[in-house]
């Protein structure tokens, strides 16, 4: 089984993002990079699934030479080898959508594996452009039934799992009220919930094979691919702050001011 | 005259899933600023119900498919027939509500249609051509203001942000049309709804929300909860810990509300849990730990033991009525 997983640069979500007086971006000093978590999550669930049929989990990001960065966290992890398309400037998800459905045509794999949103975007939107385009399945925000810190999460065992026949995979979805199954014939894309699993951390041997492991470089101009961005981001803004509250000092006045104050009990 | 066309969900049981109508406004909304009309697309089993009911929402003309393909959602065999439809009546703008079915459903229909899509649409300004959309980045730490340069643009928007839109006034068109079900290569399998006799969390007047600080024991949260009226939400520590279904997570991955009051018991405040609550209009933050940051969005804190604020908080509010 060949499964391709992203590994896009983001802020780390730790890190106090702040607007640029003049609206035109965020602040950049000082920021801390990361892999997007749920491309993270993507990536190791992509390993449980090679470890569990055999196979290789190769993974893709698109960026500046800084996206090594992150292609070698998800090699160090276990990927096996790293596409990195080479591209500086602003994309949309119709851009990145078409950019992998070209890796993807080169690479064949029989599941590709993103995350279901990036927390900088927070757009929710490739894996299912990247799905249409391709003519495959979808299953988005695959989650799993179990808590995480079940006994099948520390055994790690995948949560997306293979049909008998190993022609489908069958994948629990978080959505409104409940969770929904799916059977998607391979190949499809699949993209993660953030309770799907619980990464792995790199081995130190681990990191140390991540360094000699293949990065191939590809560019959209390479690829065909015409990714002037059709979203204009025209500014950005800080949301408007919340007054600064008060600390109550016991339930009676909490109760008191709820009641009187702010009218609403 | 520029069109935009907003997509209704009906949900498992069979209802109007309550989004749409705040989706209906907001479409209402967009047209207005964008001189166009309103048009509501519902594909269903059977759609004859709710077409009644979205008919009295002020919109110009309600199209319905049906297929018993459409019983069970799939992206496949919706997003195909929403397009088409989008196509014959050469709409502009083709919108949803932002729920899990709009997350999934929509960026599809934006492929067939080449169109560029925002997502939690918060805010529509300008007018004419140059309308533009305000949606959250970064956890919602960033509000950017779009704007997509493709012929159809795509969007699903913040329920929160939008009033519900008023049934049983005016009345539409309504005009069924033939979607062609094409095959689909994924199969519905089943769908597991959690159910509760608390009203719907994004929907509920009053939030009661745990945390870690509860280690796992929501008897106290659902006391207050029932006391009041309100839902149950969680903060995504206890979900994942498996105490509460995930359904219940409030955050920018989970669900965003914005009730009348949120109260927050043991919950520490992570960005990505007050990016789903800030909105609220009255937050309360109960939690041990004086330096907790849910204190800082929080209009009332009260540093104590949840397990003895909660059930002082229930007789309390118990002795007002």
């Amino acid at each position: 089984m060949k499964i391709l997983v992203t590994a896009k640069r983001v802020e780390d979500p730790e890190s106090k993002i702040k607007v640029k007086p003049d609206g035109s971006g965020i602040v950049q000093e000082g920021l801390k990079y990361k892999i997007n978590p749920f491309d993270e999550i993507g990536v190791e669930e992509g390993l449980r699934l090679a470890a569990k049929h055999g196979g290789e989990v190769v993974v893709v990001s698109i960026g500046t030479k800084d996206v090594q960065e992150q292609l070698r966290h998800a090699l160090a992890m276990g990927a096996t080898r790293a596409v990195w398309v080479n591209h500086a400037g602003a994309l949309d998800q119709l851009g990145i959508a078409a950019l992998l459905q070209k890796v993807v045509e080169k690479e064949k794999p029989d599941l590709v594996v993103l995350g279901k949103q990036s927390i900088d975007d927070d757009q929710n939107q490739v894996g299912q452009y990247l799905a249409e385009f391709l003519g495959w399945g979808q299953a988005t925000f695959a989650s799993k039934v179990e808590s995480l810190e079940s006994e099948a999460e520390k055994n790690k065992v995948p949560a997306v799992a293979l049909t008998a026949d190993g022609k489908a995979v069958r994948v629990v979805r978080e959505v409104d009220n409940g969770l929904a199954t799916l059977e998607v014939q391979l190949p499809a894309v699949v993209t993660t919930d953030l309770r799907l699993n619980q990464p792995r951390y790199a081995s130190l041997p681990g990191i140390m094979k991540a360094k000699s492991k293949p990065i191939e470089e590809l560019t959209p101009e390479k690829l065909g691919v015409d990714v002037t961005p059709r979203i204009q981001v025209l500014k950005m803004s800080a949301p408007p702050a919340r007054k600064a509250g008060i600390k109550v000092p016991d339930v009676a006045t909490l109760v008191e001011k709820l009641h009187n104050e702010a009218k609403v009990v | 005259m520029p069109i935009v066309l907003i997509v209704a969900e009906q949900q498992p049981d069979g209802n109007l899933r309550k989004a749409s109508l705040n989706a209906i406004s907001a479409g209402k909304a967009l047209a207005d600023k964008a001189g166009a009309e309103l048009h509501l697309v519902l594909l269903a089993k059977d759609p004859a119900k709710l077409a009644e009911e979205l008919k009295g929402t002020g919109a110009k003309a309600v199209h319905t498919a049906a297929a018993p393909e459409f019983e069970h959602y799939l992206a496949e065999t919706y997003a195909p027939a929403i397009a088409a439809l989008a196509q014959e009546l050469k709409a502009d703008y083709v919108g949803m509500a932002s729920t899990a079915q709009g997350k999934d459903l929509m960026p599809r229909v934006a492929a067939r249609l080449k169109a560029a899509m925002a997502t939690d649409v918060m805010a529509i300004n300008g007018s004419g051509a140059d309308v533009t959309f305000t949606r959250p980045m970064w956890a919602g730490n960033v509000f950017a203001e779009v704007k997509l340069t493709t012929p159809v643009k795509v969007f699903t928007v913040r329920a929160t942000e939008f009033p519900a839109a008023a049934t049983g006034q005016g009345a539409a068109e309504v005009k069924t049309f033939a979607a062609k079900v094409e095959a689909s290569k994924t199969k519905f399998v089943d769908f597991k709804e959690v159910k509760s006799a608390r009203p719907e969390l994004t929907e509920a007047r009053v939030v009661v929300s745990g945390g870690r600080g509860t280690k796992g024991d929501f008897k106290e949260i659902e006391a207050l909860a029932d006391e009041l009226g309100a839902a149950v939400g969680a903060s995504r520590a206890v979900c994942d810990a498996g105490w509460v279904p995930n359904d219940l997570q409030v955050g920018q991955t989970g669900k965003v509300v914005a009730p009348q009051l949120y109260i927050a018991a043991g919950i520490s405040g992570a960005i990505q849990h007050l990016a789903g609550m800030k909105s609220s209009k009255t937050i309360v933050a109960i939690n041990k730990d004086p330096e907790a940051p849910i204190f800082q969005v929080a209009d009332y804190g009260l540093v104590e033991d949840l397990f003895k604020v909660l059930p002082a908080l229930r007789q309390a509010i118990h002795g007002l009525k």
